[in-house]
């Protein structure tokens, strides 16, 4: 096993340095890599520009394979050029969820994503760092930074508790994207430390206990729709920390009480597509549709 | 475990497991088989068998078989590159029979003067392993390159295998020798941290009771 990472470490590492939490994630990943920082800056920029791609490829609105989703990123971007339309969710929010869809929906249809931390929450992180880099207008090299707080942060809840939906659940999959894209956020508009890992902390907090039921087994229902939710927690988190507030549980706790939620779901609700969403009528109708497709 | 790790593997979906871990297993395949077979028939068990059309389970398989990687955006279209290639393919889903590993499939590949049969697993997050060549039970990650033997079940082939390649500078990593009964053909993996060359492998079946050595790339 293992050994256990400590969010709480890495924060405390950072600001005693005086950097920022991207900047120190950066220099202590490239020396545990044995590379540098250049280079490992370079693979986040690809990275991120596999991102932007998928975005633009979701946004096409393709159906997936089964045709259960696809098409609502296009719709939702679309819904904000009407004349009469009013956003409840703001300007900012909106492109989030619009960004996070297009990825989710990219990935449904087969596109070309990163699995970030897995495949089925792959929309969360995009749709936050690429939104907030749009309406700030950030430089791509603090983009990467950011890239490298949400990779530490997935690191530490891979080591405390899990990134598998099989193991446990949907919080670990778009719980785990949350807390990596609030850290991100922070971290993007010039957040200390302490509060990316507050932000963190507090996005985790309101994804425990989620499930992994998705329909037909598929990486679709409710996938897409939930990788929306999870960004939009995860700006509600990143809002909040930069104000000062704080999680009154710390991050490492958080993460660790999503490995004893996780722990004890019954397996229906990881990943076997037994419960749930899964198991309603509308889910084992689906199912059977699904099933009797004639695919390419 | 680092941060490209976490923030990856950069594939194509929709799932990591189901889809990216398929493209390995397929890839895993075409390296023992030594390149493209003529015909594949490959099984899906369990939630392989249930969900492979909505994951595009078996294009990825195909992708696999053809070479490709996680990546590639060919990897919806493998069927009519795989049939445009000669490759004959059948898929078949068996629902009946509970799998030790949710994610199994056998492949059985033919060629012109091969034929092989080898069951992998798909354990999450893209990350596979190879359990079962012709029966033998084997264990292999796609991870490092590795050396498959052939060869009579007699004291000291061990020994005479890691010293070739000791003598050419190649460290194991790790390694499992099975059989199917005492005396008979066994079968050896190594997985080692540098590739094993062609000399090497010439210089290997030289060897006594070596009746076949193979190198397989790692496919991650």
């Amino acid at each position: 096993m293992e050994q256990k990472k400590s969010l709480e470490a890495f924060v405390r590492e950072a600001e005693a340095g005086g950097r920022s939490l991207g900047a120190f994630c950066l220099a202590q990943q490239a020396l545990e890599m044995e590379c540098t920082e250049e280079s490992l800056k370079q693979a986040l920029l690809d990275r991120l520009q596999v991102m932007r791609e998928a975005i633009a490829e979701g946004m096409e609105g393709k159906r997936s394979r089964s045709g259960l989703v696809g098409g609502d990123a296009k719709k939702l971007s679309a819904a904000a050029s009407t004349p009469n339309w009013r956003s409840p969710a703001g300007a900012n929010v909106h492109l989030a969820i619009v960004y996070a869809m297009a990825v989710a929906e990219a990935n449904a249809g087969m596109g070309r994503i990163v699995a970030a931390p897995t495949a089925g929450s792959c929309g969360v992180l995009p749709g936050v760092v690429c939104s907030l880099g749009e309406m700030f207008a950030l430089p791509d090299d603090l983009l990467a930074e950011a890239l490298a707080v949400a990779g530490v942060i997935g690191l530490v809840i891979a080591s405390r508790a899990t990134l598998s939906g099989a193991e446990g659940g949907c919080q670990a999959e778009c719980g785990a994207a949350a807390a990596m894209a609030a850290g991100a956020a922070v971290n993007l508009l010039g957040g200390s430390p302490e509060m990316a890992g507050q932000a963190a902390a507090m996005a985790m907090k309101n994804m425990l206990g989620l499930v992994c039921d998705p329909v037909a087994g598929l990486v679709e229902v409710p996938c897409v729709k939930r990788n929306a939710g999870a960004a939009v927690i995860a700006l509600a988190a990143a809002e909040m920390a930069l104000a000062g507030i704080k999680s009154v549980i710390p991050a490492d706790e958080v993460f660790d009480s999503m490995r004893e939620i996780g722990n004890a779901m019954d397996c229906r609700y990881r990943e076997t597509a037994t419960g749930g969403l899964a198991a309603t009528p509308t889910g084992k109708l689906l199912w059977q549709t699904v099933k009797n497709l004639e695919m390419p | 475990m680092n941060i490209l790790d976490v923030l990856g593997p950069v594939m194509i979906g929709p799932s990591s497991s189901h889809t990216a871990g398929a493209v390995r297993l397929g890839g895993m395949a075409r390296a023992v088989f030594g390149g493209l077979p003529e015909v594949a028939e490959m099984t899906l068990y369990g939630s392989f068998a249930q969900t492979y059309r909505g994951h595009g389970t078996d294009v990825a398989l195909i992708a696999g078989l053809l070479g490709w990687k996680t990546d590639d955006a060919r990897i919806p279209q493998a069927f009519q590159a795989a049939r445009e290639a000669g490759l004959v393919f059948r898929f078949l889903p068996e629902t009946d029979v509970v799998p030790l590993h949710p994610n199994t499939v056998r492949f059985h590949l033919q060629g012109e003067r091969r034929e092989i049969s080898l069951t992998g697993i798909s354990v999450g997050g893209g990350q596979i392993c190879l359990t079962e060549i012709d029966g033998f039970s084997v264990e292999a990650t796609g991870e490092f390159p590795c050396l498959l033997t052939v060869h009579e079940d007699k004291p000291g082939v061990v020994a005479l295998v890691s010293s070739v390649l000791s003598n050419v500078g190649v460290n194991i990593a790790q390694m499992r020798v099975s059989r199917r009964q005492k005396g008979g053909v066994a079968v050896m993996l190594v997985e080692t941290d540098q590739a094993v060359e062609a000399h090497t492998l010439a210089a290997l079946e030289k060897l006594p009771h070596i009746q076949q050595a193979r190198a397989i790339p790692p496919v991650i």
